[in-house]
């Protein structure tokens, strides 16, 4: 039963890495570059959630469905001010940029916020859970995999079924070939970031409520992102839902027999993908 | 009849060579030029950057009067410059249909729709759901031309439509070219093969290391003139 119960955990964990990890993926998909300040956004979603509850009376899921189109412009704005500029050298530095912008976003949090560990309050959403048989689900946790399966879906259907998806797909298999049937690339960039900034928020929030948060956590939750991200499958938004899943399960089964060597079994996870299956899980569609 | 596309004493560099210099075109509606010279005399580069894909180093390239030199090529095409690019460029992880449907993205309505390109190569429509690469070089050489005819351009350039196909092939292809020129688009053309490109062109131009060498229909140009301007050799 125990292990039935940690499989159950470790599912929605990993739905919650894959939710972080959808964004990183879409960036990586359209753009080849890896956003370095994607796990410090999310705790910067946090803390907006946080501010804003402290601050006003609404309620949080109505903070958390206005924090996240915001964010979402705020991400096609990063992209179009200031990631668009460093993409034209190259993606080293691309790299740099969002490394230093990783590093601004940490110390500014620990200026305006201090080093203390804060949660968000749902109340009693936060503490109730689904109970199946002897194994109980909470609420927060289904709401993250519910989130990510839904993010991906949707992200999915918009590049399979919409013109702008189609001209995402195009701008990233060949930009300079895309830009000759009229698409901008920066525009698509932009719409690519948009939809990260906004994953990625929903991501935050949720891990805030599920768990505490302080402003040094980013570089942790972008790890598990990219290790999801990298398990699953470059390129392909299927394989990061598994590969968020597997990393979750992996370290949940480990749990149960040593709680200490969870996060470092899901690290040996990632490196033996790298090392035996560098594609992936699933590999990005064959071309 | 009047000019679409003039073409003023144009340079491009290519990184420190220049690939074109002092170039002077025009293109009127209907007409279809073609630009031939040996490997390296700077047509691709000349395509590109009247596609707005590479940015001219001097001269002005005029659009129905109006000088459209600075557009990128996004914006271009969004006026009606389209380019096939060469080795065809399909999106590989798009299908034949969507290939296609990226060419609305130009925003440009006219007569060419998808019906309109599924008439003029009647194999495609079966094969629309299939991926760009899994079809034959002359079936994606179609692709990329219907891709281009789905923006409805003013002017349609095609850079070396022949290279890596059957003779018969490129006989096919070409073929519908002066459909794709009733429909109202001039034609600008760069071929290595120069029989074919004198069998299709009602005026030539013929390029070597960036400079026009010789210019004119191809009935008025003699064989041994071409030869001499296409290989760069003494004043016939």
């Amino acid at each position: 039963m125990d292990v039935v119960n940690a499989l159950a955990q470790g599912l929605l964990l990993g739905g919650l890495y894959a939710l972080f990890a959808c964004g990183l993926s879409v960036v990586f998909g359209v753009m080849r570059i890896v956003n370095l300040a994607h796990g410090d956004l999310a705790i910067v979603a946090a803390f907006c959630a946080f501010v804003t509850l402290s601050a006003t009376s609404l309620p949080l899921w109505l903070v958390a469905v206005v924090t996240v189109p915001v964010f979402s412009v705020v991400g096609y704005l990063t992209q179009r001010l200031l990631l668009q500029r460093s993409l034209q050298s190259g993606p080293l530095a691309t790299l740099l940029v969002t490394f230093g912008l990783s590093v601004v976003i940490q110390n500014l949090l620990l200026e305006l916020f201090s080093a203390d560990t804060r949660t968000l309050d749902a109340g009693s959403f936060a503490t109730s859970a689904l109970e199946v048989g002897d194994v109980s689900l909470s609420y927060v946790g289904i709401t993250g995999l519910v989130l990510a399966v839904g993010s991906i879906v949707a992200i999915q259907l918009f590049l399979s079924r919409t013109s702008s998806g189609r001209i995402m797909r195009a701008t990233s298999d060949d930009p300079q070939t895309a830009a000759l049937v009229g698409a901008d690339a920066r525009r698509v960039y932009g719409i690519a970031s948009a939809i990260a900034f906004a994953t990625v928020a929903m991501a935050g929030i949720v891990m805030a409520i599920r768990s505490s948060f302080d402003p040094s956590l980013g570089p942790a939750q972008l790890l598990f992102a990219f290790e999801a991200v990298v398990i699953g499958g470059l390129g392909s938004l299927w394989g990061t839902l598994l590969g968020g899943l597997a990393l979750g399960v992996v370290q949940s089964l480990v749990a149960v027999a040593d709680p200490s060597s969870s996060v470092l079994a899901g690290h040996l996870l990632f490196l033996l993908v790298l090392a035996f299956r560098p594609q992936g899980l699933v590999p990005a569609r064959a071309s | 009849m009047s000019a679409v596309l003039q073409v003023h004493d144009l340079d491009v560099h290519h990184g420190q060579l220049r690939a074109v210099s002092g170039l002077d075109l025009e293109l009127d509606a209907g007409g279809k030029v073609a630009v031939i010279g040996a490997n390296g005399a700077g047509k691709t580069t000349l395509l590109r950057c009247l596609a707005g894909a590479l940015p001219a180093s001097s001269g002005r390239v005029l659009l129905d009067g109006e000088d459209v030199t600075e557009l990128p090529a996004h914006r271009r095409v969004r006026r009606g410059v389209a380019l096939v690019p060469e080795g065809r460029r399909l999106f590989p992880s798009l299908t034949v249909e969507e290939n296609l449907l990226t060419g609305r993205n130009a925003g440009r309505s006219g007569s060419w729709d998808l019906a309109a390109v599924y008439e003029l190569f009647d194999w495609m429509p079966e094969r629309r759901r299939q991926p760009s690469g899994s079809l034959s070089g002359g079936q994606q050489q179609a692709v990329a031309i219907g891709r281009a005819l789905m923006t409805n351009p003013r002017v349609l350039m095609l850079d070396e439509l022949s290279l890596g196909l059957a003779p018969v092939v490129v006989r096919r292809i070409y073929e519908t070219l002066p459909r794709i020129v009733a429909e109202g688009c001039a034609v600008l053309l760069v071929e290595q093969d120069v029989s074919q490109a004198m069998a299709v062109a009602d005026h030539v131009h013929c390029l070597l290391e960036g400079r026009t060498t010789l210019a004119g229909p191809p009935s008025q140009l003699d064989r041994a003139a071409v030869e001499a301007a296409y290989f760069g050799l003494a004043e016939a």
